[in-house]
């Protein structure tokens, strides 16, 4: 099958409204005999199940989570992009997009990123009509802070929990549909299959988590909201339970897996602390505004404070090597999350490392607290010589504008960021890469739709800090409920899909099987033995720099992890329960395949763009170096195994924005 | 408006003004009482117009009476409810950790007002009625003079109620302590002036049933 | 560091239930209590025991999923974090802990340390929104502008993560901080006021038949809550609750 992205003639402006214009509508009266379901109920997920409902289609949703506020879009901290140009510095629609091509290493598709930029302005007055409480200055108005990669202050943002007001603010309007009941909601409920009738996504099969009974759900059309699969390195910033099942079955099922090799590691996370380590946390990029990011300059600073003999604070300026603001003198410490992490990892390499492991940088607030200090000192009238009093100032100042990160990383490493340098290093945050999707979010199976992070379509190989929580909510709240009438002006006369037909009873009993194998397989090892191994695997083999080499015997070494999973598996319990072990056993299941296929994009992928860095295609300043006959999208086909799948090129044209360099010298 | 009574705030509101009532009675009681310890003259004076002046006897008097009874009534089935609410208590709770000890044992506390209220009905309220309405003499003088004073001063004679009045006004004490600020808070009043508040409380709290014992103390040791 | 660990199991809802103790030796003072917990769990496992069944996702103190009441007390001895956050340098060598699921006849157990927080939800659909379609026509962003100390207090107000920690730590099992939190995000918005009336009565309403018990105002919610919601939102629910019963 040849890929299809129908992207809308006309210029790139006028694009979307000519779309919305043309394309198919069902009438209120005929929404009310369609079903949607909705799997997933982040920002994405959320936000489409209450607009489709307030539409008038009747929607399932679902989510493994006791309930849809405490999906993981929850935990985004630092803000969400808007081209409003409140602060008039210049931003416009254009600039947004610009900064997204740019930011995604020229791998995303102009039209979708254009309309993403162009309804990022509605995301903001939308949430602020459900009464989600963006910080404001004191005359009242929003306020925006900066974030990486870009010119503008374009952010908006509510304290360090931007990601938590603007999910509760879906939930609640799902709520309000769930009250009226117009969703019908599906707590703690897990999606294991995707059910494929004439050609078409007609139904799910779900797992109860409470009860373990395997369900049949039918309906017009499945939206996917559930997300990436950072978890396949098992420490990321993602939720424990995040996972690839739900975009993975319907990968075996015909929907093609794009760019998984995309990944975005974010340059400032808690340090891994040990083995007993279950995830990581993410400290805010928008700390990169105010932090400065440092390693000593000379080794012995290093090993003294390895060995505890010296105290970074002791370290004079000159002996000091702030390595971002050296290498990129116009972005500094605020180049994208790709340069960070990948800066972060060569300096630790040439060890300069400044924890036990060997794996850690600074990020200084020092500076920033001086510089409040005294500002506030003069505002007050105060004496800005006064040394003692300057820092209580700025430690004030500092603490209105990250207060809760700062108490969170004390919390968790015990040490006063107030007083001493953070430690931070890159981890594994968010998948670029997901389910290939047209300009419709629409996956190459019929009926079958991808929103948010389980797609593919706007950050290319690299996302911009504050994009994702637009994307999901530009998805879920103004793209999909309009695209997807198209699809279903043709079901108007369909009537509800039965779900006891064959390909339901194929699709339960194929999940069935599965679960029996787990349960009854006896093994050695539990579940977590064989995820950890397939997270170092990736980590060290697929992880912020990749060579030919190391991704072969990651195919190799992954495909054998396979084998002997399911030959060694332990999944203690009974399938009709409780039984979390049994989800998770699924969920790596999926993993180990999905982490084979990602090996393979990876190598097959010869340059180094945004996130995916090959060692052997950089400049010789160490740069990612992009190649022109790569600019293209990967979407790769099931056949069987991971390494039989067959790779599709969606090649990306750019006639609005030049492709250039990207530099952030 | 209807069914107010049966949400769990109007019960709370409810409970907060029958609080309020119950603190301003409490309050005029005591000023009335103190008195007593001054000048035994303007105490049976003023006694004598609560007793006799109808507006004090007629409307107040039953208003008050109902105030106790559904204080406590309410109390009473708030606990119960309460209780209702957690069937399984939990193996460790550390209470200590998050509240006061006043907060959780209102109904104790409360429990022993209503214990040392009966008692001071028998010995004060009843004789009272009985004199005034069932004997019928509203002069309330004994021996050509008041008698307020004697009969308040031989009360405290013996020390088995002077002890019981002590740990009756304790109680009270505890009570108050959490009752006074809970009151504000169920009523809605928490803003700037609620510390002040919350002091004017403790000191209310403390110091009108510290009163009382000083009063008893005086009558038991001065007569 | 030796612990003894004293924790409830129960097999699911119908089941009685009882604490059982467990030993576990190595515990390193950096772990997260529930990385403590996936060490015992695996040993459960290779022992061929079913493993301790608790609520988890972010491990980053904000999604609300964690849930158990450690030696007596929502979320463990620490402040204003939730279970997720608490480290294990919290605790000494040799001590003996309680772990027991949040106690509420609300909030009925699943199994083990997992307990059903429906009602919540259930209290959410009642009046949990302000009722705005999806136009892209909504009026700009900044065409109210919002004091900032209003704004700042209803995003106070809005970082309730709801845990359930208020109502587990009650003695009356009360849920009056979890709802007021929402009542007093929407109140304290311009955009709220529309509704003000119907949200308060009918989230109140839905708190009461769900079975929750009666503010008493001791306070151990406010201390007890991870994200340190306050006490003066109560006060503002009781406000906005009496205000729509005498206007209704």
């Amino acid at each position: 099958m040849a890929l299809d992205s129908k992207i809308p003639q006309g210029p790139l402006a006028d694009k979307w409204t000519n779309h919305k214009n043309n394309i198919n509508l069902v009438n209120p009266a005929n929404k009310r005999l369609i079903d949607v379901i909705v799997v997933g109920t982040g920002l994405a997920g959320g936000s489409a199940a209450a607009t489709l409902a307030e539409l008038g289609y009747n929607v399932k949703a679902f989510c493994f989570q006791d309930s849809p506020r405490r999906a993981h879009s929850i935990a985004a901290q630092g803000g969400i992009n808007a081209a409003k140009n409140y602060q008039g510095d210049g931003d416009s629609t254009y600039r947004l997009f610009y900064d997204t091509v740019k930011g995604g290493d020229y791998r995303s598709r102009e039209a979708n990123v254009y309309r993403l930029a162009e309804v990022s302005a509605n995301i903001i007055d939308q949430c602020v009509a459900q009464g989600v409480p963006f910080a404001r200055d004191y005359g009242g108005l929003l306020d925006n802070r900066s974030f990486g990669g870009v010119l503008v202050s374009r952010t908006f943002y509510a304290k360090g929990q931007t990601g938590q007001q603007l999910l509760l603010g879906a939930y609640s309007a799902m709520n309000r549909q769930i009250g009226r009941g117009k969703i019908k909601m599906y707590n703690r409920h897990e999606m294991l299959d995707v059910v494929i009738v004439d050609g078409k996504a007609r139904g799910i099969i779900t797992r109860n988590l409470v009860t373990g009974e395997i369900e049949r759900h039918s309906a017009h059309a499945v939206v996917l909201g559930t997300g990436g699969y950072g978890n396949v390195f098992f420490l990321s910033t993602n939720a424990m339970g995040s996972n690839v099942t739900a975009a993975w079955k319907a990968h075996k099922r015909g929907a093609y897996f794009a760019n998984p090799c995309y990944t975005q590691i974010h340059p400032t996370c808690i340090p891994v602390s040990g083995d007993h380590q279950s995830k990581l946390t993410l400290m805010s990029e928008s700390l990169r505004n105010d932090g400065r990011i440092w390693v000593p300059k000379h080794k012995k600073d290093v090993e003294a404070i390895r060995n505890k003999t010296l105290k970074p604070t002791d370290i004079k300026e000159e002996d000091r090597d702030y390595y971002l603001e050296r290498r990129y003198p116009a972005f500094g410490n605020l180049v994208p999350r790709d340069v960070a992490s990948r800066a972060a990892k060569e300096r630790c390499d040439a060890g300069y490392g400044v924890n036990a492991t060997g794996e850690a940088v600074y990020l200084d607030f020092a500076s920033a607290i001086q510089r409040y200090g005294k500002e506030q000192a003069h505002v007050k009238g105060l004496d800005e010589n006064d040394a003692t009093l300057v820092k209580k100032l700025g430690q004030e100042v500092v603490k209105t504008k990250y207060g809760n990160l700062f108490q969170m990383y004390e919390k968790i490493v015990d040490e006063n960021p107030y007083e001493t340098p953070m430690m931070i290093y890159p981890a594994v945050h968010y998948t670029m890469g997901g389910l290939w999707v047209d300009y419709n979010l629409q996956t190459t199976i019929p009926g079958l739709y991808a929103i948010g992070e389980a797609n593919f379509s706007d950050h290319g190989a690299n996302r911009l800090g504050a994009s994702a929580l637009m994307q999901g909510l530009a998805d879920g709240y103004f793209v999909l409920p309009y695209t997807i009438g198209d699809y279903l002006s043709n079901d108007i006369r369909t009537g509800p899909i039965a779900t006891d037909t064959k390909e339901f009873e194929e699709a339960e009993n194929k999940v069935r099987s599965e679960i029996e194998h787990f349960i009854n397989n006896n093994g050695t090892k539990p579940v977590d033995y064989f995820h950890k191994k397939l997270g170092k695997i990736m980590w060290n083999k697929c992880g912020m720099a990749r060579n030919e080499k190391d991704l072969k015997s990651a195919i190799d070494e992954i495909s054998q992890l396979r084998q002997e999973f399911w030959k060694d598996v332990r999944v203690p319990g009974d399938a009709n329960e409780f039984n979390e072990e049994l989800a998770k056993a699924g969920r790596v299941a999926d993993f180990l395949e999905l982490g084979e296929l990602f090996a393979k994009d990876a190598l097959v992928r010869e340059e180094s763009a945004g996130g995916h860095f090959r060692e052997e295609y950089q400049t010789e300043e160490g740069e990612a170096m992009r190649r022109k006959e790569f600019q293209f999208v990967s979407a790769w086909e099931h056949k069987g195994e991971p390494k039989d799948a067959v790779l599709h090129k969606e090649d990306l044209v750019y006639q609005n924005i030049e492709v250039k360099e990207r530099s952030y010298k | 408006m209807s069914g107010i009574l049966n949400s769990s705030i109007g019960r709370k509101f409810a409970m907060a003004l029958s609080a309020f009532f119950l603190m301003i009675f409490i309050l005029q009681h005591f000023a009335i009482n103190i008195l007593s310890v001054f000048s035994s003259e303007t105490f049976n004076e003023a006694s004598h117009f609560m007793g006799t002046f109808w507006a004090v006897q007629f409307i107040l008097q039953p208003v008050l009476i109902f105030g106790v009874i559904f204080h406590f009534v309410m109390g009473f089935v708030l606990e119960i409810r309460n209780n209702n609410a957690r069937k399984v208590s939990y193996a460790k709770n550390n209470g200590r950790a998050n509240s006061s000890w006043m907060s959780r044992n209102m109904i104790w506390s409360g429990g022993f007002i209503l214990v040392f209220l009966i008692i001071h009905f028998i010995d004060f309220w009843i004789p009272e009625i009985n004199t005034k309405y069932i004997v019928g003499d509203m002069s309330g003088m004994h021996n050509g003079e008041y008698r307020y004073f004697h009969e308040l001063q031989e009360k405290f004679i013996p020390i088995w109620r002077v002890a019981l009045y002590c740990v009756g006004f304790i109680f009270l004490a505890l009570h108050l302590l959490h009752g006074f600020g809970s009151a504000f808070q169920s009523v809605g009043a928490n803003n700037k002036y609620t510390r002040a508040l919350q002091g004017f409380g403790k000191v209310y709290a403390i110091g009108i049933p510290a009163g009382f014992i000083f009063i008893a103390l005086y009558h038991h040791f001065v007569h | 560091m030796n612990l003894t660990l004293k924790i409830w199991r129960q097999k699911n809802a119908n089941d009685k239930g009882k604490m059982v103790d467990y030993q576990i030796s190595d515990v390193s003072p950096d772990m997260s209590f529930l990385e403590m917990l996936d060490v015992l769990n695996t040993q459960l496992i290779e022992k061929g025991e079913e493993p301790v069944a608790f609520d988890h996702d972010c491990r980053e103190g904000i999604c609300g999923s964690c849930s158990l009441y450690i030696n007596g007390e929502a979320h463990g001895p620490d402040r204003l974090i939730t279970t997720c956050q608490l480290h294990m340098r919290k605790f000494k060598d040799g001590d003996t802990i309680y772990i027991e699921p949040w106690r509420a006849k609300a909030f009925p157990v699943i199994k083990d340390l997992i307990v059903d927080r429906g009602a919540f939800d259930r209290i959410q659909h009642a009046g949990g929104f302000i009722s705005v379609n999806t136009s892209g026509n909504t009026q700009d962003a900044n065409a109210i502008p919002i004091e900032k100390a209003s704004a700042d207090a209803a995003f106070d107000a809005a970082t309730c993560i709801g845990c359930g920690a208020c109502v587990a730590s009650c003695k009356n099992s009360s849920a009056m901080l979890f709802v007021s939190a929402k009542v007093s995000q929407f109140a304290l918005l311009p955009q709220g006021q529309v509704e003000a009336t119907d949200r308060v009565l009918n989230m109140v309403n839905q708190m009461d038949a769900e079975g929750f018990g009666n503010c008493t105002n001791t306070g151990a919610c406010e201390v007890e809550c991870p994200k340190g919601i306050s006490l003066e939102n109560i006060a503002r629910m009781n406000r906005e609750y009496l205000k729509a019963s005498f206007k209704g």
